[in-house]
């Protein structure tokens, strides 16, 4: 029996999970608060586009994306597979890909900023 | 206090006669203060003999009559009638093959439990000669929680993981070796690791928590089992990213 | 001599029902299945991203969507199911991270309250800062 890589996936579930319980409720209600005519000074084009524009802004909003993707990526995994669906390593592939793939746009969105 | 009418509806089977379990249901006139083994022992006394269960020690401490009571593992010993209304169904122990009527076959449990070498692997061996092996309290309260299970399986009967993925090593197995772990007379982590750090150990746990909440004495093996992923999560980072580090 | 008895154990099929057979594991799939809110939201703010590095114009028409029905009863949603997956991870943190102080443990209810402190005071500084109040 070999000790398992279960590590490199679920590290980064932890820390996105972590995050995401932390940033996610405020970060929500955010958007929530520009949806209902509120729009908070944060999200007026100029300022939101001068924090992304900062390099210390793109890390910021990177790894945010990023980990919070990923943390649900791993739950919607185990998730598929408690409710029925076997195909472990083909949902795996499917969500982490899904996960990078995402991470890797807002990437490419941030450094056109 | 007085008596009751109750009614039983228990899972029966019999391999010798039949191709499928099947529910029989017995109505015992039975003391209000009675717990559901209680129950079953008058059944078998009075009404129908044939009907097999495991129990001991009637007070919760032998682990031996683990049961599904209204779809909820618990010990029959520890099962109240006082707290049930109607008619109380009577299975065995979920995510278990069955042996014959409440009797499950436990086999995978033992052969998980001895996996994980639930003894002291000391770190360095020392005749009898050298003395005890001294712990101070704070040290043995480290581990002593968990080493209050009573393996009664009601954890495996909980935990849907188990019950989807029969190779899981499973909570029990993986709080006694997470015991072991935290013992400070114990240097064989190492070697437990190979089982509880696999794939089919700690990493199968999706920390639903049930296996704690149905615990009867309250071990928590939930807790160790995230204990040990988050130990095995660092050692694994250590390890790749900076192996120059030796234990 | 006792006679043979011959063995046939029977295993039961386990299927997705597990979920409906105790209050607790419809909570624990509530747990999970906020992870498609999360996600979503954050997928959402991907795209946001992208219509910021498109210039204002975009920009505007992405808040405008905001405002949309749909978008308002996500939100909605979302908001619960994030902070439902923040108190379920709040609530198991003492687990996973248990601290002895000489013989005794913190008691879980200081680790968790301890986080949850955190949490409100990080939303509040956050939403000030963003100037939500």
């Amino acid at each position: 029996m070999a000790r398992s890589n279960k590590p490199i996936v679920w590290g980064p579930f932890a820390a996105g999970g972590t995050l995401t319980a932390f940033l996610t409720p405020a970060l929500v209600t955010l958007t929530l608060l520009a949806g209902l005519g509120h729009v908070p000074d944060v999200l007026a084009y100029e300022r939101l586009h001068a924090i992304a524009a900062h390099w210390l802004g793109k890390a910021a909003l990177i790894t945010v994306i990023f980990l919070s993707l990923w943390s649900v990526a791993h739950r919607l995994r185990i998730t598929l597979y408690d409710i029925g669906v076997r195909a472990d390593t083909g949902v795996a592939v499917a969500v982490y890909s899904a996960a990078g793939l995402a991470s890797i746009a807002a990437a490419v969105f941030l450094f056109r900023l | 206090m007085g008596e009751r009418l109750v009614e039983l509806e228990v899972l029966r089977y019999h391999p010798e006669s039949d191709s499928e379990p099947h529910f029989q249901r017995y109505s015992a006139t039975c003391r209000e203060e009675w717990v559901v083994l209680d129950a079953l022992n008058h059944i078998k006394e009075t009404i129908d003999p044939t009907l097999s269960y495991r129990w001991s020690c009637h007070m919760a401490v032998c682990g031996s009559c683990g049961m599904m009571i209204n779809s909820e593992p618990k010990l029959a010993c520890k099962a109240f009638l006082r707290d049930y209304q109607g008619v109380i169904r009577v299975e065995p122990l979920a995510h278990f093959p069955i042996e014959r009527d409440l009797v499950t076959v436990i086999d995978d449990f033992m052969a998980k439990l001895a996996r994980v070498r639930p003894y002291l692997i000391p770190k360095q061996e020392k005749p009898v000669s050298e003395g005890e092996y001294r712990q101070t309290p704070a040290e043995l309260k480290r581990f002593k929680q968990y080493s209050m299970c009573i393996n009664c399986m009601l954890c495996y009967a909980a935990c849907p993981e188990y019950g989807l993925i029969p190779k899981y090593i499973g909570p029990a197995a993986i709080a006694l070796a997470h015991r072991y772990n935290q013992d400070s007379r114990d240097g064989g982590r190492d070697q437990r690791q190979e089982v509880i750090a696999a794939t089919e150990g700690a990493w199968e746990c999706s920390f639903v928590g049930a296996c704690s909440e149905v615990c009867p004495e309250h071990v928590d093996p939930a807790g160790a089992i995230q204990q040990v992923k988050i130990k095995s999560t660092v050692d694994w980072y250590t390890e790749h990213l900076m192996p120059w580090l030796k234990k | 001599m006792a006679e043979e008895v011959s063995r046939k154990p029977y295993v039961r099929e386990m299927t997705y029902r597990w979920i409906f057979r105790h209050p607790r594991y419809l909570r624990y799939m509530a747990r999970e299945f906020s992870c498609l809110f999360i996600g979503g939201w954050t997928l959402l703010m991907v795209w946001g991203l992208k219509q910021l590095a498109e210039g204002p114009a975009a920009w505007a028409a992405f808040l405008e969507c905001l405002k949309s029905p749909a978008s308002i009863v996500f939100h909605v949603l979302a908001l619960g199911f994030a902070t439902y997956h923040s108190i379920t991870w709040f609530n198991l943190t003492p687990k996973a991270l248990p601290l002895q102080i000489g013989e005794a443990f913190v008691p879980d209810a200081v680790i968790a309250g301890a986080h949850y402190a955190a949490w409100a005071l990080l939303s509040l500084v956050l939403l000030k800062l963003a100037g939500a109040y």
